[in-house]
């Protein structure tokens, strides 16, 4: 006798999938197929399929430990640097599979960028060097450094603050401007996609305000998608949410995926709606 | 019970306005004075009985021995006393805390001791001349102000900067490997390293005399020297090296990776950088190790009394080989021409490890002193 | 992290895990194969060492035969029918490091334990500051040092020890000749081998789990006993690991046994007494006499017993650090 758990089929809600889509042709489009994860034969992951649409901000949320940080990695080839961590199905990047034979870790980690939780900027870099830095380890050229610096800070958030002291010390920085001055390391190498694992979780709430800003003034030329246990935060910022959730004992998946103000007001699954409600989680 | 509110000791105390009485903040794990009076004074008293007794139980015992017996004397007052006043479970402890605290405090009288004397007997016959001239044509009769190191000091520097420039890279590698590659042999390696590290010298002098002098018939030199050398240091540095890249936080080698960057600009541009002042720390380490071996030298650089600008060919004089020759053309007798060289040799080494002990120390200063 | 991920994992089951190619760029393969190069140095370095000094040995070991670990005498010059071995040479050398180690043992056990547990907060750097200098000071200092300045002390010590415990055999003597002796040697030695035990075991005490340790005391036990109970039962690994470093570390030195001892080649358990050897010192003194085939092959045989010696003991001291609870997170 099958004693598995009725196979959880993602809902893809289809009546607003032309909201969703961005413009034809927008570079910055992910598409996970059949994703599954282990950590040695420890399966955490399982079966997740995931449409994230260009120029869009989706947001993953649900229950800690079901694996959201663990799919994040797995989109910008991350997972992989853990010993004994394994994976199967493809993620697209604009139609292609990034996990394929002749794409590079290093190439797709600069199209896909990816801001942490807890803020690491090089702290024996001033701040201008940070925000290049990542033009110096993957060897790209940049016609106007200064112009790229102050592009990349204002659209972070940050020039006003520092355009006096771009020679400070990286690590000098409050916490908050620390993590604006990640986002605008990340920006430098001019990602499609940029990835956030709970970037506000160790920030007060006028540095949360600035960076959630800074998500609706870049999402149009970069695709967002970002982890975040704040749900009041994922109605802010995202066009489309994905609900995660995981059972004692077995890998998380992806309970429902749907536009924002649907899944807050209208979920079509139970447990959406009893960890939107605040009913666990 | 009932309580009577107009009994005076309730009331408020009248400077504090609103009822609350202020309490002063206690210390219970603190010393109290009653600790220190019971260590003092069984401190004093002990050194009296010794002081009565000690020249009836010990006739020949000098000042080491006088120490020794009051340090008996006094942990055995110390128990006796604490006993009665705490308890039989206090006294043990107290006097195994005592007793450790004097023993681990009391490593600091050999090495004051080692320094007072070395400093004290090498001051004695130090010149001028001694860092300006070498031993050409000085016999060992001639007194100590004939003559100088200088052959020796050129010699020590020239044979340890060699030995930096091999061991340092290939040691820095090592740790590399180990620790941000991590390729399936680390485990091997970190093995090969402690190994090396336990490598004696003078088998590191006889391997590089068997390899370099017979094998391919070279002759003494300074670069054999420091070849030998290198086998010293090269452990030292990969480990501390190592540590040092442990204490780099993953978050930057992630925040590098995450950017696109390969693993060796990682590694080059971000991790090597943050970890800067650590390796430093570690190469001076190296030096200090370095620079006071003798017993690979004997047979590498042979030692010279003329001065040797050349390290690659020729047999080269060094500070510690100096002060180990003439060490033994002194005949170990205080205070022949001999033994004073060998002591202002003695004198400007433990100076150049001291010096570079302390730079070593300020530099691991920063946020990588692990311990 | 080199192989390919999943493979352990691949079943007939579609679903199972697809492996990954990596894909290095040129430049990062060349980095880790230049870094696995560094790292494999080392091993070139210590399997030469050994090649050499065996190809160097064998002539001596021809003519000398087996009897050369027996045989306890070593004449001046060295011709096909001497007879020589190094068994003195090598009796003295473990005895002086035993000396050594009865003395630096507890001394280090004391110390690692006043620095992790015992001493305020801000002498604790101080003291290790103090330890890692004792570890800097070069051996040579360490023997002119005991020779000239200790020597004349200990002396004393050394009569009272055969005057009031002489009826233990190994404080008798045959001649009352203080000087020189292994006794002298070995306390000189103890303070070279106090500092490296001190820093693996201080290392080692300062990992005790704080929940073990605060079960002890919230028992109701002292310092002392949350010390016995807790500390040193999880340390056993790294004192144990630490009494062998140092025991390599006493085998092997050179200079400062070379420059107290008045080297003797026959066996005797007068520990008192003047005479002694090391294996190290005994080549470091011998080297400029011992030109030519023979006697530089005996010198190289001996170079190698000692090889092997501190390998051995070194690797031991590594793989009980490394087993024991207390010293998986622990390099030494």
């Amino acid at each position: 006798m099958d004693v598995r758990t009725e196979r959880e089929e993602p809902e893809i809600d289809l009546t607003d999938a032309a909201a969703l889509a961005a413009p034809a042709g927008t570079p910055g489009e992910m598409i996970a197929e059949e994703v599954s994860a282990w950590f040695g034969s420890h399966k955490v992951l399982e079966n997740l399929n995931l449409h994230m649409p260009a120029g869009r901000v989706t947001a993953l949320i649900g229950p800690s430990g079901c694996g959201k940080s663990t799919f994040i990695r797995i989109l910008n080839r991350m997972h992989e640097l853990v010993v004994g961590a394994a994976l199967a199905g493809s993620v697209l990047l604009d139609g292609a599979d990034i996990y394929g034979p002749h794409h590079r870790p290093t190439d797709t980690r600069r199209r896909i960028g990816m801001v942490f939780q807890k803020p690491n900027p090089f702290p024996t870099m001033s701040v201008y060097d940070n925000v290049l830095s990542g033009l110096k380890l993957t060897r790209s050229r940049a016609t106007d450094r200064d112009a790229l610096v102050e592009q990349c800070l204002g659209r972070a958030g940050l020039w006003n603050e520092v355009k006096n002291r771009l020679r400070a010390a990286g690590g000098a920085l409050s916490g908050g401007q620390q993590q604006r001055l990640c986002i605008a390391r990340a920006l430098a190498v001019q990602p499609e996609v940029l990835l956030m694992d709970e970037p506000c979780s160790a920030l007060d709430p006028t540095s949360t305000r600035r960076i959630e800003e800074t998500i609706e003034e870049i999402k149009q030329q970069v695709t967002i998608v970002i982890v975040t246990h704040n749900m009041q935060q994922a109605q802010r910022i995202s066009e489309q949410c994905a609900f995660f959730n995981v059972n004692e004992g077995e890998p998380g998946r992806i309970v429902e995926i749907g536009p924002t103000a649907q899944i807050f007001e209208n979920p079509k699954d139970q447990r959406t709606a009893d960890y939107v409600h605040g009913r666990f989680g | 019970m009932s309580v009577d509110l107009d009994d005076p000791g309730l009331q408020a105390p009248p400077d504090s306005p609103n009822g609350h009485v202020e309490l002063a903040p206690m210390r219970p794990g603190a010393l109290r004075w009653n600790d220190v009076a019971i260590f003092l004074g069984a401190a004093v008293s002990s050194l009296s009985l010794v002081w009565l007794v000690y020249e009836r139980l010990a006739p020949t015992s000098g000042a080491l021995g006088f120490l020794i017996c009051w340090v008996l004397t006094f942990l055995l007052v110390y128990w006796i006393v604490v006993r009665e006043v705490d308890g039989p479970l206090v006294a043990t402890d107290k006097l195994v805390a005592v007793g450790i605290g004097i023993v681990a405090v009391g490593l600091l009288v050999p090495l004051v001791s080692i320094l007072v004397y070395i400093i004290y007997q090498g001051l004695h016959a130090l010149t001028v001349g001694f860092f300006l001239r070498d031993m050409t044509g000085i016999s060992p009769q001639q007194p100590a102000s004939a003559g100088g190191a200088a052959h020796a000091i050129v010699g020590s520097l020239e044979q340890v900067g060699l030995a930096l420039v091999i061991s340092v890279p290939i040691g820095i590698t090592a740790a590399v490997y180990m620790n941000e590659v991590r390729g399936r042999m680390t485990r091997a390696v970190r093995t090969f390293v402690n190994a090396m590290s336990g490598v004696p010298s003078i088998v590191a002098g006889l391997f590089i005399y068997a390899i370099w002098l017979l094998q391919f018939h070279h002759s003494f030199s300074g670069f054999a020297a420091a070849l030998a050398l290198s086998i010293l240091m090269l452990p030292t540095v990969a480990r501390t090296a190592e540590e040092v890249l442990r204490l780099v936080p993953d978050g930057l080698r992630e925040a590098s990776l995450a950017l696109g960057s390969p693993e060796w600009r990682t590694t080059w541009s971000v991790v090597l950088p943050t970890a800067r002042s650590g390796l430093v720390t570690a190469v001076i380490l190296g030096m200090a190790r370095a620079v006071g071996e003798t017993a690979p030298l004997i047979m590498t650089s042979f030692g010279t009394q003329t001065m040797n600008w050349n390290p690659f060919s020729g047999a080269q004089q060094s500070l510690p080989l100096f002060v180990w020759q003439q060490y033994q053309l002194g005949g170990g007798a205080v205070g022949t021409p001999g033994f004073l060289r060998a002591f202002t040799g003695a004198f400007a080494l433990i100076m150049v490890v001291l010096i570079l002990f302390v730079i070593a120390r300020l530099f691991g200063r920063s946020k990588f002193s692990s311990r | 992290m080199d192989d390919a991920p999943g493979a352990a994992l691949a079943t007939s089951d579609a679903a199972g895990p697809r492996a990954i190619s990596r894909n290095r760029t040129t430049a990062d393969r060349v980095y880790r194969g230049v870094a696995a190069a560094g790292g494999m140095v080392t091993f070139v370095v210590l399997f030469l060492i050994g090649l050499f000094l065996v190809i160097r040995s064998v002539a001596a070991l021809q003519v000398a035969g087996l009897k050369f670990f027996t045989t306890a005498s070593w004449p001046p010059a060295l011709t096909e029918h001497s007879q020589f071995g190094i068994a003195a040479i090598v009796y003295y050398t473990v005895e002086i490091a035993l000396i050594a180690l009865a003395i630096a043992v507890p001394v280090s056990i004391a110390t690692a334990l006043f620095i992790a547990e015992y001493a305020p907060r801000q002498i604790r750097k101080p003291l290790t500051s103090l330890v890692d200098l004792l570890a800097a000071v070069p051996s040579l200092i360490y023997g002119l040092w005991g020779f000239f300045y200790l020597q004349p002390k200990m002396v004393g010590i050394s009569e009272w020890l055969n005057m009031h415990l002489g009826f233990i055999p190994i404080f008798q003597v045959t001649e009352r000749l203080f000087t020189s002796s292994p006794f002298i040697a070995g306390v000189v030695v103890s303070l070279m081998v106090v500092p490296i035990s001190t820093s693996v075991m201080r290392e080692v005490f300062s990992q005790t789990p704080q929940g073990e340790k605060e079960a002890a005391l919230a028992l109701g036990g002292t310092r002392w006993g949350m010390v016995r109970k807790v500390v040193l039962p999880f340390g056993v690994g790294g004192m144990i690991g630490g009494s062998m470093l140092g025991l390599g570390r006493a085998l092997g030195e050179t200079i400062a046994v070379a420059i107290i001892i008045s080297p003797l080649l026959t066996i005797s358990p007068h520990i008192l007494q003047s005479g002694g050897n090391s294996v190290a010192a005994w080549i470091a003194l011998r080297f400029s006499e011992s030109t030519g085939g023979l006697p530089l092959s005996a010198l190289m045989a001996a170079g190698l017993t000692l090889f092997l010696l501190t390998l051995g003991v070194n690797v031991i001291a590594s793989f009980i650090v490394s087993r024991s609870r207390s010293g998986s997170g622990i390099e030494i």
